[in-house]
């Protein structure tokens, strides 16, 4: 018996390495999200049902939320509270993480508590928030931050840990100082955590502040979707939901991923 | 510029997993006199490094003193000797150009940028001043390192086998321009090194340490010239006489 092996690639169809550089990559994803489309209009076709509108009627809703610009003042009002909890939340975190990472004593005694912080569910901390100050802007704020804290403390502890030590010391010798040392040695090494819990933090921010919203504020995404979710108006649902992602996911386009990209260029 | 004073009555190793506290110096004195070049020749893991960074600060969890005495006539800033350290590994900021590496131990101002870039045409590095210093081969990134000591105009300059791992003519460059720096900037300099050859080449004094704790076994004045420095033949001898002093264990 002869054991014969043919193999099966074909001369010539090997291809180039670079055919899906940027602009194909770009090309791929508009086709793909063409097809969502498609395919969200065939299912809507298909139910035929006021409770999942096609894509005409969910741009007719964004058209009619836009008219008096109470779309994008809303989108605007719930973007300002996203900022003012993400840059609470970076702040006290980084500044506990960094803490807890440089001090084993600290790490033991309030490092549990990071878990239990970690594991309380987000409602949780809301209604807290929201019962104990009152249904305020500072609560709604806290409550968004106090969600977030520990995610950007653990991620920054982690960083504050693998500091390196050879690079401490020579700060030292030459007399760098307090300030010229955290801006030359400590952040360049902390940047990389930073932009890990600058990127996980916004997206979670986002969403936890509909919720808060939805339960104590009165203007804001989060509201307007609860005064369409009572009216059974899921046109106007999928515009707000459709708008604001599409404005946070500009914002980690423009603003996250360049920052990204500049802090780490010294890297080979 | 500056003599140093080493009186350590005790210094240990701390006590790692299994073994007990060691002590490496106990009533160790060493006098360095302003402007030798030192250079302290010992086997691996007896306290060399640990020596040098007790010098600079770094390490001061040990009893007995450290005495910097200026110049005849000169004085200290309020915050004592200016000391630039050259440590085994390069050590430059990755995220920072190669004259922002220079310029940072002067304060980084506009003025620190410029003596900093002086100080990299001196080293032959002035067209990398714009670099990140990982673009650079492990010679260059040594040469940043001697002009970051040098830019300060150090009373003490404190380096441990800052030319390690790199080969023998890139290592024979740097000696070069290192002997070139100091006949500019001359300065106090303590070297560790266990490599004979580059000790005779570079000292005005060899001291070679032993034992734990570490003892003086020899010390020896280098009163070579500077031509002699160059001849391989002259350093060689020199070097045969050194190796004879100390252990027999010296295999450099």
């Amino acid at each position: 018996m002869t054991f014969l092996r043919i193999g099966t690639a074909t001369a010539g169809a090997s291809r180039p390495a670079a055919a899906r550089s940027g602009l194909a990559g770009a090309a791929a994803t508009a086709i793909s999200l063409v097809l969502l489309v498609l395919a969200w209009q065939v299912v809507a076709m298909f139910v035929a049902s006021p409770l999942l509108p096609g894509p005409p009627e969910v741009a007719a809703a964004l058209v009619r939320a836009s008219a008096d610009f109470a779309l994008p003042r809303n989108i605007l009002i719930t973007l300002g509270r996203v900022a003012a909890s993400f840059f609470v939340a970076m702040v006290v975190g980084a500044a506990v993480g960094v803490a807890l990472g440089r001090s084993k004593g600290l790490d033991r005694v309030f490092g549990p508590w990071l878990i239990v912080l970690l594991n309380l569910p987000a409602l949780v901390v809301i209604i807290l928030c929201y019962v104990w100050f009152g249904l305020t802007e500072v609560a709604a704020i806290t409550a968004v931050a106090v969600n977030k804290i520990p995610n950007v403390a653990v991620t920054l502890r982690e960083g504050a840990v693998a500091l390196s030590r050879d690079l401490d010391e020579m700060a030292q010798v030459y007399r760098f100082g307090p300030l010229r040392t955290l801006r030359h040695v400590v952040l360049p090494q902390l940047a990389p955590f930073f932009a890990a819990a600058a990127r996980s933090g916004l997206a979670l921010t986002w969403k936890i502040v509909l919720v808060v919203e939805l339960l104590g504020r009165s203007n804001g995404v989060g509201f307007e979707l609860q005064t369409a979710f009572q009216l059974f108006d899921v046109a106007t649902v999928l515009a707000y939901a459709l708008a604001f992602t599409l404005v946070v996911q500009l914002i980690e386009l423009t603003i996250l991923q360049p920052w990204e990209r500049r802090a780490s260029r010294w890297r080979r | 510029m500056t003599g140093i004073v080493l009186d350590i009555v005790e210094k240990r190793f701390p006590a790692a997993a299994g073994a007990p506290a060691a002590p490496i110096y106990r009533d160790f004195r060493l006098d360095v006199a302003p402007f030798s070049f030192l250079v302290l020749l010992a086997p691996s893991g007896s306290g060399k490094t640990t020596l040098l960074n007790m010098i600079a600060g770094l390490d001061r969890d040990f009893a007995g003193r450290i005495g910097f005495e200026p110049a005849a006539g000169g004085a200290f800033g309020p915050e004592g000797p200016r000391i630039a350290y050259a440590f085994q590994n390069p050590r430059l900021l990755p995220w920072r150009r190669v004259l922002d590496n220079v310029a940072l131990p002067l304060g980084g101002g506009e003025a620190a940028r410029e003596a900093a870039l002086a100080m990299l045409r001196e080293v032959g590095l002035e067209e990398q001043a714009g670099a990140y210093p990982e673009r650079l081969s492990l010679g260059q990134q040594r040469r940043v390192a001697l002009a970051r000591a040098f830019v300060l105009d150090p009373d003490v300059l404190l380096m441990d086998e800052p030319f390690v791992s790199l080969d023998e003519a890139g290592a024979a460059r740097l000696r070069d321009l290192l002997r070139r720096l100091l006949a500019r900037r001359p300065t106090t300099v303590v070297f560790v090194t266990h490599d004979s050859r580059e000790a005779v080449e570079l000292g005005t004094r060899l001291v070679r340490l032993d034992g734990a704790p570490a003892r003086i076994v020899a010390d020896i004045p280098v009163t070579l010239s500077a031509e002699d420095r160059c001849s391989p033949a002259m350093v060689e001898a020199l070097r045969r006489q050194v190796v004879g002093h100390g252990s027999s264990a010296d295999r450099s």
